[in-house]
């Protein structure tokens, strides 16, 4: 292992936000007696990243996940603790490191939104400071990666999400960063888009050897893309290791699928029925049970096929998400 | 130096583009800007005429040259950062100007640069119908005139490095369109728009001196008309240079407290 592309350490972030209660009274108390609280986005996070891997950043809504990429990308100063991307501290945000790193959040957008594509492109060729030669290579290689040809002539304004996201995408990477963060680079597209931007990025790190920092509420961009996650919840770590690990720790129950042949019966004895359909049963039963109960099963009933499987991961996912047992 | 010059270049190209989409409402725009002034001199010619034909050594032809040097040397040094700096906080625009390794500040001098040489093409053209119909006089010397283009280019930075250094307050309070307000108001008075300086009451003139408000707008058209001699041209030239030293002290104290306050707050 060389040295890490990321290394986060004790990294926290509180935000002072102001308290006030609704009504004209409590507006009126306000403008003598200014309320506030601390709110701990981010806390104690601990974590790093290898050169050239593609993890996975999971969590509800207001986990930290974009506080902690702001904090990552430069763009916020963390109330405690430290890191490191590509040697530099971010929040100094030295021009070397820009260079070096790009943001997408979602549909916000670098674009301009009123002229051609490929003007905007031109744009941060300067900024960037490439060379002719080498823009006309990294712009040549994402228009054939992206299928960016017919939109680049285009103003931003007459291109559909998909095809502005796209867009974004392509103007981000640019100036060919070393390290990736995106936030939702797939939020708000179709799904045919959404794979083509989940092959697009794959396509890039197995390119470039980039490492890349993705957030995602789609599990089929997490599944495509990422062989480790990083699960934060409330702003602290909850998870990090491999998305099969997740399951294993997570997931107190297994999916058994029966095959019965004739009508199904009732298997309730044997664990919670999810789902009957001819002579199908589906039934989750607690891990530690599942050799007895599919040896119980084998023995009493006329099987003709028997799968045991972890819960898809999205439902594990959504589970830990909301605070429940995982299935 | 060959980055900047190519930076530039790419900037004032794109904000050039951009400004051809908006040739409707940038017209608007210019026929405010045109308007504003032509009421002044209307009022004060009127004025000028009820007074026996002139007011403070401006007749009716004085004021008109008065104003429409200063229609063109308003719009030439105008902003608007304030503006610009509450849309990109309230929008989370901000985030991507600080994720680039160039200051923001380029964009923003680009971009005005490039306004400026679009709305040319019609601001000129209308001064010339209004020079036709008001058939301005004033005493113009080879010096001054000479000495103006650079007046009017120091003019254009202390107020573009005063509003570009106070939009930051955006950072503080996004809602910074009060402190526009306010800035606006006084500049109106102090700059020479409402009335010429010499017009003012004395404290008011003095007050004018003191501040910046008058190199941003009244000096340069002072200047070019022959209404301020040599030594006070070259003081004024250096109070110029002064004020953007002092512009550019305020902003370069102030940009890393603003970033630093943004990065403690997020957006």
């Amino acid at each position: 292992m060389g040295r890490a592309a990321i290394t986060v350490e004790g990294l926290a972030k509180t935000y002072v936000v102001p308290v006030r209660e609704a009504g004209m009274g409590a507006a009126f108390r306000s403008l003598f007696q200014r309320r506030t609280r601390e709110v701990a986005a981010v806390d104690a996070l601990e974590f790093s990243l290898e050169p050239g891997e593609v993890v996975g950043f999971l969590g509800p809504n207001g986990a930290g996940k974009t506080t902690t990429l702001k904090m990552l990308s430069g763009l916020l100063h963390p109330t405690r603790g430290s890191a490191q991307v590509l040697g530099f501290v971010p929040w100094r945000r030295e021009h070397a490191f820009l260079r070096q790193i790009t943001l997408v959040m979602g549909q916000r957008n670098q674009l301009v939104w009123d002229i051609p594509v490929a003007d905007s492109l031109e744009r941060n060729r300067a900024i960037y400071r490439l060379d002719a030669a080498r823009f006309r290579r990294v712009k040549s290689q994402l228009t054939e990666l992206l299928e960016l040809g017919p939109l680049l002539e285009r103003p931003v304004r007459n291109l559909s999400l998909g095809e502005r996201m796209k867009c974004e995408l392509a103007i981000a990477l640019l100036h060919e960063p070393s390290v990736l963060f995106l936030d939702e680079p797939t939020i708000g597209v179709d799904v045919t888009m959404q794979r083509r931007i989940r092959e697009f990025v794959a396509a890039y790190n197995e390119r470039t050897g980039a490492t890349v920092l993705l957030t995602s509420h789609y599990m089929a961009d997490v599944l495509a893309l990422c062989r480790r996650v990083i699960v934060i919840h409330h702003g602290k770590l909850l998870f990090d290791g491999q998305l099969s690990a997740l399951v294993a720790s997570f997931a107190s129950h297994k999916t058994v699928s029966v095959e019965l042949g004739a009508a199904a019966r009732d298997l309730s004895s044997y664990g919670e029925v999810i789902s009957r359909e001819g002579g199908r049963v589906v039934l989750h039963v607690p891990k530690a049970d599942t050799p007895r109960v599919t040896a119980r099963l084998l023995a009493d009933l006329p099987v003709l096929d028997l799968v045991v499987e972890d819960p898809p991961i999205e439902e594990v996912i959504e589970r830990v998400f909301a605070g429940e047992p995982a299935p | 130096m060959s980055f900047l010059r190519d930076l530039y270049a790419a900037l004032i190209r794109i904000a050039l583009l951009v400004e051809m989409q908006y040739r409707a409402s940038n017209l608007i725009w210019l026929i405010g800007m045109v308007v504003e002034p032509l009421i002044y001199l209307v009022v004060w010619s009127a004025a000028a005429n009820a007074q026996g034909g002139t007011l403070g050594g401006f007749g009716p032809h004085e004021f008109a040259a008065y104003y429409l040097v200063l229609a063109a040397v308003n719009q030439i040094t105008s902003g608007w950062h304030m503006w610009e700096f509450q849309f990109r906080i309230e929008q989370g625009q901000f985030a991507f100007l600080l994720l680039r390794p160039v200051h923001p500040i380029h964009g923003d001098l680009a971009e005005n640069l490039a306004h400026k040489l679009a709305m040319q093409v019609a601001l000129l053209p209308a001064l010339g119908a209004l020079a036709l119909a008001f058939r301005p006089h004033a005493e113009l010397h080879a010096w001054s005139t000479a000495l103006f283009p650079l007046a009017l280019g120091l003019a254009f930075a202390v107020r573009f490095v005063f509003e570009w250094t106070l939009a930051l307050a955006c950072f503080w309070t996004t809602r910074i369109m009060a402190v526009n307000q306010a800035w606006f108001a006084v500049l109106f008075f102090l700059s020479g728009r409402v009335a010429p300086l010499a017009l003012l009451p004395a404290w008011l003139r003095a007050l004018a001196d003191a501040l910046p408000f008058r190199f941003m707008v009244s000096f340069p058209v002072e200047l070019l008309l022959g209404r301020v001699s040599q030594a006070e041209a070259l003081s004024g030239l250096a109070l110029q240079l002064g004020w953007i030293g002092a512009g550019s002290l305020m902003l370069w104290w102030l940009w890393p407290r603003a970033v630093a306050r943004f990065s403690s707050v997020g957006n």
